[in-house]
């Protein structure tokens, strides 16, 4: 029995044409996400994990942005060729986007009430009063304390860490199957950190929202998520379960990553970095054959400089991409 | 905002208060008053010039008259013109209509212009609307209304007829003859004023909306799946909006001056050409009175943008 996945990206790349010439931020990126699970989309600074999910709701500045080959089926049905109007039906009612900085994200000339009950009356055709009763109950959901008085609060009458949880109230209200979480919690503090993550976690049980959740940190990916893409440079290097990547992690990359994770037990003192990938990612404009960790990669060998390494899989829920190394557990 | 706009009120009256007593003393002090060409008209005694004077209060201190100039003011007596033989009062209504039906037909023009070319241009930047619009806001902008004005009516009144280049406060047409004749007389210096303040505000809206359309919450917007329109009227314009008002209101004295020339090429009998030619005459307590005017209006105006200021923007709070 084949069922048809709620999000399913195939192939997709997107750029941006720039005067230097075309960034190819994202190139080749394939993903699914299942209804009700937790996807996590993990890679450093840049890897193109914000293009691929604003490419999904077509929120990519068109030009100089271009979706330039690919599909993007969202219950099999293929949004790239949709025009903005159609977009705006999937938008907020089926699939919703929260955004890395909760400083900016709200308008600030517009109570949260107002921002919430908008997109309410935008898609469930509720009348200002009801709209509005709806915002104080998604505050209410997310832990705002006192919502009914704080709905007709600006957004700068709010911390961070609330203003976030406003996103996420706005974002879930219209009650979508898909909540793209687009690092949520980096800009917040440590510990405001695991409480969004938390509520969140709950909310999805609630609601039964399918998350894709975008991240760096492999921490967090271990804590909330069933299943991880793990992209460099545009790419997937390597996907699977979060038990089978944290237990045989077989991409150079996604064990440069697992190792970087900060440990509570380390020798000398608490939070140690115990390793970092050296080296940067490579260029957006070159596009040299072969294998784009190459530079970086401590098995390297001639031929990944000749070809791009295809997709290989140990087992049915694990791929990666590399010529060389094999899925073994990282010694301690 | 009750408490805000008692404040208001009270710090604009006393920006009226600072500006009469600055335009008094100013006017005071300038030599020359309406007598000066009688005392060197060899006609006249001296005598009975200075009796005149004493007459009017002018050989009082400067202070003495300004208290009596205000206490007379506030009670409506705004003076009386020796040049056009006629209370002040009386003669700067006579004036108003005209000034306010073509200053202010020109900048309602002015706004329906640059609002959505503005946000039109910067919704789409660099594309062909954007570089005409932009090109004519720079030539319009650059060209003063004095130079436009005279090529209007060298074009339109002179060479094609089609206008005529003085504008009359007493048409003797009646009816819808005179709806036509006030709408061709209007025709020239609405424009040229309204063209020169479109093109200085569709470049602010433009910038402003520019800044704005790229912002964070925009996107947010987008991502609600809320129509195009709604977006960039709600969530883009009226954010845009806030810095224009300042600069509109900060830019309205440079409204007047343009609004002087403007009635002065086109002949149109409204306050400002009242002004310039009571200047002429050394006609104080008229000059007195319009400049008062006009800091009257900006004062006003700049309440007026303070108040929609801070209703576009509730993070606003007097301190
Ligand atoms: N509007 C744009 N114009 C040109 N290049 C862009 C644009 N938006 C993104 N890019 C490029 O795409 C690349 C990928 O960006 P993206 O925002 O997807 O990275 P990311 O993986 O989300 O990183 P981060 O963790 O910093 O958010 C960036 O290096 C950037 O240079
Ligand atoms: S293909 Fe080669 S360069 Fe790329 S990750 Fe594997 S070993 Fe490293
Ligand atoms: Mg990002």
């Amino acid at each position: 029995m084949t069922t048809t996945p709620l999000l399913e990206i195939r192939d997709l790349h997107t750029g941006f044409h720039t005067d230097e010439g075309l960034v190819r931020s994202v190139r080749g990126v394939s993903l699914t996400v299942a209804r009700g699970e937790t996807l996590a989309l993990v890679g450093e600074s840049g890897c193109g994990k914000s293009v691929t999910a604003h490419s999904v709701l077509k929120l990519i500045p068109m030009p100089p942005g271009q979706i330039t080959s690919g599909q993007i089926l969202w219950q099999g049905r293929d949004l790239v060729p949709l025009s903005i109007r159609e977009m705006n039906r999937i938008r907020a009612r089926e699939i919703a986007i929260v955004f890395q900085e909760p400083m900016t994200a709200l308008n600030p000339v517009y109570s949260v009430g107002e921002q919430i009950a908008e997109v309410v009356r935008q898609h469930m055709g509720l009348g200002r009063r009801a709209a509005v009763d709806r915002a104080v109950e998604m505050l209410d959901m997310v832990g705002i304390p006192d919502a009914r008085r704080r709905v007709g609060d600006y957004p700068h009458q709010f911390s961070g860490g609330m203003r976030q949880r406003v996103m996420i109230a706005m974002a879930l209200a219209c009650e979508p199957k898909l909540l793209i979480a687009d690092e949520p919690t980096t800009a917040l503090d440590v510990t405001i950190q695991a409480q969004i993550l938390d509520m969140l976690q709950d909310m999805k049980e609630r609601l039964g929202t399918a998350i894709l959740l975008i991240t760096h940190d492999m921490g967090v990916v271990a804590e909330t998520a069933e299943r991880a893409v793990v992209m460099y440079a545009g790419r997937v290097v390597e996907e699977g379960t979060v038990d089978r990547l944290f237990s045989a992690p077989a991409h150079p990359y996604t064990r440069g990553l697992i190792r970087s994770i900060p440990r509570l037990d380390g020798g000398q003192g608490r939070h140690k970095r115990l390793d970092t990938i050296a080296g940067s990612i490579p260029s957006q404009y070159a596009n040299p054959p072969g294998c784009r960790f190459a530079p970086r990669c401590p098995l390297a060998q001639a031929d990944c400089l000749a070809a791009q390494p295809p997709m290989t899989s140990p087992s049915a829920d694990h791929h990666f991409a590399c010529f060389h190394s094999v899925p073994e557990a990282i010694a301690p | 905002m009750a408490v805000f706009l008692a404040r208001r009120l009270a710090i604009a009256m006393l920006s009226v208060i600072g500006a009469s007593v600055v335009l008094y003393a100013v006017l005071a002090l300038a030599p020359g008053d309406v007598f000066g060409e009688l005392v060197s008209n060899p006609g006249i005694p001296p005598d009975v010039i200075a009796n005149m004077r004493e007459k009017l209060g002018l050989d009082q201190p400067i202070h003495i008259r300004y208290v009596n100039w205000a206490l007379a003011m506030v009670q409506g007596d705004w003076g009386y013109s020796l040049v056009n033989r006629i209370d002040v009062g009386t003669l700067i209504w006579q004036r108003i209509p005209a000034t306010l039906l073509v200053v202010g037909s020109a900048q309602a023009l002015a706004l329906a212009i640059a609002l959505p070319v503005g946000v039109l241009a910067a919704m789409r930047p660099y594309s062909v609307f954007d570089q005409i619009a932009s090109t004519l806001a720079f030539i319009g902008f650059s060209l003063p209304t004095f130079f436009t004005g005279l090529l209007f009516i060298l074009l339109f009144s002179i060479t094609l007829d089609w206008l005529p280049f003085i504008y009359r406060a007493d048409l003797e047409q009646t009816g819808g003859a005179w709806v036509w004749a006030q709408l061709r007389q209007s025709i020239m210096p609405v424009t040229v004023l309204a063209l020169f303040q479109a093109a200085s505000w569709t470049r602010y809206v433009r910038s402003s909306v520019l800044e704005v359309i790229r912002l964070d919450y925009v996107v947010t917007a987008r991502s609600k799946g809320l129509p195009e329109r709604v977006v960039i009227v709600k969530h883009v314009l009226r954010n845009a909006l806030i810095p224009v008002v300042t600069m509109v209101a900060l830019e309205l004295p440079v409204v007047f001056g343009g609004a002087i020339v403007t009635e002065q090429i086109f002949r149109v009998p409204g306050i400002g050409s009242l002004l310039i030619s009571s200047i002429m005459a050394n006609d104080t307590p008229v000059i007195m009175a319009v400049t008062f005017v006009f800091a009257c209006l900006v004062i006003l105006f700049n309440l007026i943008a303070d108040v929609l200021y801070r209703w576009l923007d509730p993070r606003i709070k007097l301190h």
